[in-house]
C-alpha cells in the first residue's frame, strides 16, 4: 500500500519535472538566448601576487605604508574606511606618536552636543575610526574597509580595476551598438556592468610621492600598494591567523599520530 | 487537582443518588481538564501573536511621495513598508505598447487601465518586489536594464516584466503588485 | 543493554558506590560510552562520523555561546558588531571563523553520516526510530544554520532571509500573512533579526535533546555494522571502551586537523563575498545563493519552472524542496529489502552510487546562476532524486536478489574456519 502511494507521489514529482524540462527545452530551442554585453566583455581579475598570499604569506609593512599613503592622498577624498581605527595603523609599523599625528592631521570627527544641540568638528584621536565621507547629493561611494573580502579575488580585483580603464573596444560598439558608455561613466572591463561612475583615480607616475628607499610610484606600483593596503584593512588579523595556524596544526598532527598509535595498540591482536 | 477529583470521598455527595453523584463528579473532572486546556490555549495566544508585525512597523504602512520631478519615461524608487516601490511616468509609446498586448495570452491577465487610476494612466505605481521570491527588479533606476519587454527585469531568476509591470517571461507567477494608493494632488501620491 | 555478555558496571571506590546508589549517572555513561556497551567489531571508518558530528555540535555550541557575548542583534549595528568581533575582541577572529567553518564542517560530517546510513541500511528495522530522530536533527540543523547565516546582516544574510521566508508566501491563502508573522514585518528587519537570534541560540540545545534521544534509541538494538547482520554472540562485539574510544579518538584528531587547516588558512573559502557588504533592502545581489550545504535543495526548488495543472510553479518548487527531505522519513518503509547492507545488494549498490553523483550534480547546479544549462540539468537531477526514493527503491527492494550474507559478524571478520575454531572454544 505504502509502495503504491509512494510510486504515485514519485510520479507526481517526476512528471512535473519532466514537464518543466520539456517547456524549458522548447523555449531554449525556439527562443535563442541573446548574449549580453557584460557576458561578452567582462573580464575576471588579472593574476596578481601579493606578499600576503598563500599559507606562508605575510604582509609587507613597507608596502602597506605606501598603500596607506595612496589611500590617504587619493582614495580618501571619496571613500571612507569606517571599520578601521587610527590605532589599528600601528600594525603597519607606525609608532604611537606617528599614529597620533596621522589621526590629528587626518579627517575630522563630527561632534554633537546633546545638551545644546550644537554640531561641530574636532580633530581625530588614535581611538577614533576613520569618519564617514559624504558626497552630498550623489550617494556615498562604497566604504573600502572590507572591499577586498566583498569581491571575488579581492586584492587582484582592486588592482585590476584601478589599472583597467580603457576606451571601449571598437568590436563592442560594433556588436552591441546600444552599449555605448553613457556620459559621466567610464568604461572598465573588470567592473561587473562594464561602466562605472568613478573616473580613473590613478592618473600618472608621481601622483603620490613615496619616501626614500621605496620603489618608483608608477601607476602599477601605486595600484598594487593600495590593493595590498586594502587587503590589510579587510583582514588585519591575517598575519596572526597564519602565525597561530602553524603551531595548532603541528600540535594536532602530533596528537593525531599519538592517537593513531594508541589505537593500534588497543586493537593489537583483535581482528576487525 | 486531578488527583483530588479522582479519589474524592463519596460522603461529600451524600444526599444525592449514587449514579447522579458519579455523573456530576465526571462532569467536574471533565470541566476541570477543559478549563486547564482553555487556559493553556489562552496563554498561547499572546505568545503567537507577539510575532506578528508590531505597532511601529504597522505605523509605517502608509507613505507620501512627491512625484513632481518624474519626467515621462523616468521612474523613481520609493520606500513603502521597508520595501521598494516603483513609481513610473509612462511615455505615450509605453502606454501604447502595454495596450497592444492581447491580455488573454498573459500569465496574470490584467490591462494597464486596471493597474492604474482613471485619468492618470501614465502613472504606473507598483511594488519593486519580484513576485517570484522577493528580489528587487532592475529598471527603475537610471541606466538599469529594463529587460526584453521594456519594463523591469529581475536579475535573480530572470523574470521579465513589460511596461505595465506585467509578468511576461521567467518564473514569477504574478504581475508586480500594485499597492493601494491615492493621489492627494497632482504632485503627491499617498501609498498605503 | 540487551546483550547478556555486556560488562557490568562495578564501582570499587566507596564514593562511586555511594554515587551509583543515589544517582547512577556514571553507570549510564559506562553503559553508553564505556566498557558496558558491546559494539560490532567490524565497524569501518564510516562509523566514526556519528562521534564527529557530536564533536561539531559541541564546537558550535561553545563558540556560539562566546560569540553571543559580543554580538548585537540589532539591524543598525549587527554587521558592525561582527566586524568588532573580527577586529577588536581578543581572539574574536578565531572564534568567528571557527563558528562559520564549524557549520560547514558539521554539514560535511552529517552528510557523510546520512549517506553511510543510507548505504548500509541503518534506517531499517529495528533502527527506524534512530533514523527518524536523525532526520529530525537534520531539519533542526538546517533551521539553525539558516538563521545563523542571517545574523551578520550582510547582503546574503538579508536576501537569503527574504527569499527563504518568501517560500512560505507560495502557500495558498495563508501564505502572505504567515510570511509576515514569521518576519514580524513586511520585509526582514529588526524584528526578524532578533527572533532569528533568539531561535538560533535556542535550537542547538533542542538538537542536544534530540541527539540524546537518537543515541538512546540506538542503544536499544545496538549499533548496526557493515555486513548488516545482527549481533549473534559475544565474539561479534568488542566493548566500546577502550576499542572504539581509541578509534574515535584518533579520528577526531584527524578531523580537527582538517578543520583547523580550513579555519586558519582558508577561512572564507566557503563563504560568499557579498556577505561582507552590509544588508541593503533596496538592492538585490546579482546572484543570490545560500550556503553550499543547501545547494542541492536550492537546485530542486528552482527546477520547477512551469505550472503543473493547477499547481503554480513556485508552490511546486516549495513542495518539492520540503518533500526532498520529508521523503527520508518514509525511507524505512519504502525500502523493504530484508538485507540491510548495500554491500550485498548488487542492484541497489549502483543506484546508490547514482544517487550520490546526482546529489553532487544538484549541489553544483544549486550554486550556479539560474541560467541554462544549469536549470535543465537540475531538472533531470531532481527527477532522478525523487524517482530514486519514491519509485526505484520500492521496486528494486522487491525484485532484487541479494548476494549471500555471512552467517555472522565473526565469520565475516575471521573467515569460516577460524570462526569454527572460536565457536568450539566457547
Amino acid at each position: 500500500m505504502i509502495r503504491i502511494f509512494s510510486i504515485l507521489v514519485g510520479l507526481f514529482f517526476t512528471v512535473a519535472l519532466a514537464w518543466s524540462f520539456a517547456n524549458g527545452a522548447y523555449t531554449a530551442a525556439t527562443e535563442p538566448t541573446h548574449e549580453t554585453v557584460e557576458h561578452a566583455f567582462h573580464k575576471t581579475p588579472k593574476e596578481v601576487e601579493f606578499a600576503s598570499d598563500g599559507v606562508l604569506g605575510r604582509f609587507d609593512k613597507q608596502q602597506l605604508q605606501r598603500g596607506f599613503q595612496v589611500y590617504k592622498e587619493v582614495c580618501a577624498n571619496c571613500h571612507s574606511l569606517r571599520l578601521v581605527a587610527f590605532r589599528d595603523l600601528k600594525a603597519l609599523g607606525y609608532s604611537d606618536d606617528e599614529v597620533k599625528a596621522i589621526a590629528s592631521q587626518g579627517p575630522k570627527q563630527a561632534t554633537f552636543d546633546p545638551k545644546t544641540g550644537d554640531r561641530g568638528e574636532r580633530a581625530s584621536l588614535p581611538s577614533d575610526h576613520f569618519p564617514p565621507v559624504y558626497y552630498a547629493g550623489q550617494g556615498s561611494p562604497p566604504d573600502l574597509s572590507l572591499i577586498t573580502k566583498a569581491r571575488h579575488d579581492g586584492g587582484a580585483y582592486v588592482d585590476s580595476l584601478l589599472t583597467g580603464y580603457s576606451a571601449q573596444p571598437a568590436e563592442l560598439i560594433k556588436r552591441f551598438p546600444d552599449a555605448k558608455t553613457p556620459d559621466g561613466l567610464h568604461y572598465n572591463p573588470y567592473f561587473a556592468n562594464l561602466n562605472l561612475a568613478m573616473p580613473p583615480p590613478l592618473t600618472g607616475e608621481g601622483q603620490v610621492t613615496y619616501g626614500p628607499g621605496n620603489p618608483k610610484p608608477t601607476v602599477a606600483q601605486m595600484s598594487k600598494d593600495v590593493s595590498a593596503f586594502l587587503i590589510w584593512t579587510a583582514e588585519p588579523k591575517l598575519d596572526k591567523r597564519k602565525q597561530t595556524g602553524w603551531p595548532v596544526l603541528g600540535f594536532l598532527l602530533f596528537a593525531t599520530i599519538l592517537g593513531y598509535m594508541a589505537y593500534r595498540n588497543v586493537w593489537a591482536g583483535t581482528k576487525h | 487537582m486531578a488527583h483530588d477529583a479522582g479519589t474524592d470521598a463519596p460522603e461529600l455527595h451524600a444526599g444525592n443518588g449514587a449514579g447522579d453523584g458519579v455523573r456530576r463528579r465526571d462532569f467536574i473532572n471533565i470541566a476541570a481538564v477543559s478549563a486547564a486546556g482553555v487556559g493553556g490555549l489562552a496563554v498561547l495566544l499572546p505568545l503567537i501573536s507577539q510575532m506578528a508585525p508590531s505597532a511601529d512597523v504597522l505605523a509605517e504602512s502608509s507613505t507620501e511621495i512627491d512625484i513632481s520631478a518624474i519626467k515621462p519615461g523616468q521612474a523613481i524608487k520609493g520606500i513603502f513598508r521597508k520595501q521598494p516601490v516603483f513609481i513610473r511616468n509612462l511615455t505615450p509609446a509605453e502606454i501604447a505598447a502595454a495596450d497592444k498586448v492581447d491580455i488573454s495570452t498573459l500569465r496574470d491577465p490584467q490591462t494597464l487601465a486596471e493597474r492604474t487610476k482613471e485619468g492618470k494612466e501614465n502613472w504606473l505605481i507598483t511594488m519593486g518586489v519580484c513576485t517570484h521570491l522577493g528580489c528587487v527588479p532592475l529598471g527603475a533606476g537610471e541606466g538599469e536594464v529594463k529587460g526584453e519587454f521594456g519594463g523591469y527585469f529581475c536579475p535573480c531568476h530572470g523574470s521579465s516584466y513589460d511596461t505595465a509591470a506585467r509578468i511576461r517571461k521567467g518564473p514569477a507567477p504574478k504581475n508586480l503588485q500594485v499597492p493601494e494608493y491615492a493621489f492627494n494632488s497632482d504632485t503627491v501620491v499617498k501609498i498605503g | 543493554m540487551s546483550f547478556p555478555w555486556a560488562n557490568e558496571y562495578k564501582p570499587s571506590h566507596p564514593f562511586m558506590q555511594w554515587m551509583d546508589a543515589k544517582l547512577p549517572l556514571p553507570r549510564l555513561v559506562y553503559n553508553s560510552l564505556g566498557g558496558g556497551y558491546p559494539v560490532p567489531r567490524n565497524l569501518n571508518y564510516w562509523w566514526n562520523f556519528g562521534v564527529l558530528a557530536l564533536v561539531c555540535l559541541m564546537i558550535q555550541i561553545v563558540t556560539g555561546v562566546v560569540l553571543a557575548m559580543h554580538y548585537a542583534a540589532n539591524q543598525a549595528v549587527a554587521f558592525d558588531s561582527v566586524e568588532h568581533i573580527m577586529r577588536d575582541v581578543n581572539w574574536g577572529w578565531m572564534l568567528r571563523y571557527a563558528h562559520a567553518n564549524g557549520a560547514s564542517a558539521f554539514f560535511v560530517v552529517i552528510y557523510i553520516h546520512i549517506l553511510r546510513g543510507m548505504f548500509f541500511g541503518s534506517y531499517k528495522a529495528p533502527r527506524e526510530m534512530v533514523w527518524l530522530l536523525g532526520v529530525v536533527i537534520f531539519l533542526l540543523m538546517m533551521a539553525t544554520a539558516f538563521m545563523g547565516y542571517v545574523l551578520p546582516w550582510g547582503q546574503m544574510s538579508f536576501w537569503g532571509a527574504k527569499v527563504i521566508t518568501g517560500l512560505f508566501s507560495a502557500i495558498p491563502l495563508v501564505g502572505e500573512p504567515l510570511q509576515q508573522w514569521l518576519l514580524g514585518g513586511f520585509a526582514p528587519d529588526n524584528a526578524a533579526l532578533n527572533r532569528f537570534f533568539s531561535l538560533h541560540f535556542l535550537l542547538p540545545f533542542v538538537i542536544v535533546g534530540a541527539v540524546i534521544l537518537h543515541i538512546w534509541a540506538l542503544h536499544i538494538p545496538g549499533s548496526s555494522n557493515p555486513t548488516g547482520v545482527e549481533i549473534k554472540s559475544e565474539s561479534d562485539t568488542v566493548p566500546f571502551y577502550p576499542f572504539f574510544i581509541a578509534k574515535d579518538g584518533w579520528a577526531v584528531g584527524a578531523f580537527l586537523f582538517l578543520y583547523c587547516a580550513m579555519l586558519f588558512f582558508f577561512p572564507n573559502a566557503l563563504g560568499h563575498p557579498d556577505n561582507y557588504i552590509p544588508a541593503n533592502p533596496m538592492s538585490t545581489p546579482a546572484h543570490i545563493v545560500p550556503e553550499w550545504y543547501f545547494w542541492p535543495f536550492y537546485a530542486i526548488l528552482r527546477a520547477f519552472t512551469s505550472d503543473f495543472f493547477f499547481v503554480p510553479a513556485k508552490l511546486m518548487g516549495v513542495l518539492a524542496m520540503f518533500s526532498a527531505i520529508l521523503v527520508w522519513f518514509f525511507l524505512p518503509w519504502l525500502d523493504k529489502s530484508p538485507v540491510r547492507s548495500g554491500k550485498y545488494r548488487p542492484t541497489f549498490k549502483w543506484f546508490f552510487v547514482a544517487l550520490v553523483v546526482d546529489v553532487l550534480i544538484l549541489g553544483y547546479c544549486g550554486g550556479a546562476p539560474a541560467a541554462e544549462p544549469f536549470v535543465m540539468i537540475s531538472q533531470i537531477a531532481s527527477l532522478y532524486y525523487f524517482a530514486h526514493f519514491l519509485i526505484i527503491l520500492p521496486i528494486v527492494s522487491s525484485i532484487e536478489r541479494p548476494d549471500p550474507l555471512p552467517f555472522s559478524i565473526t565469520e565475516a571478520v575471521l573467515g569460516k574456519d577460524e570462526n569454527a575454531a572460536l565457536g568450539s572454544a566457547h
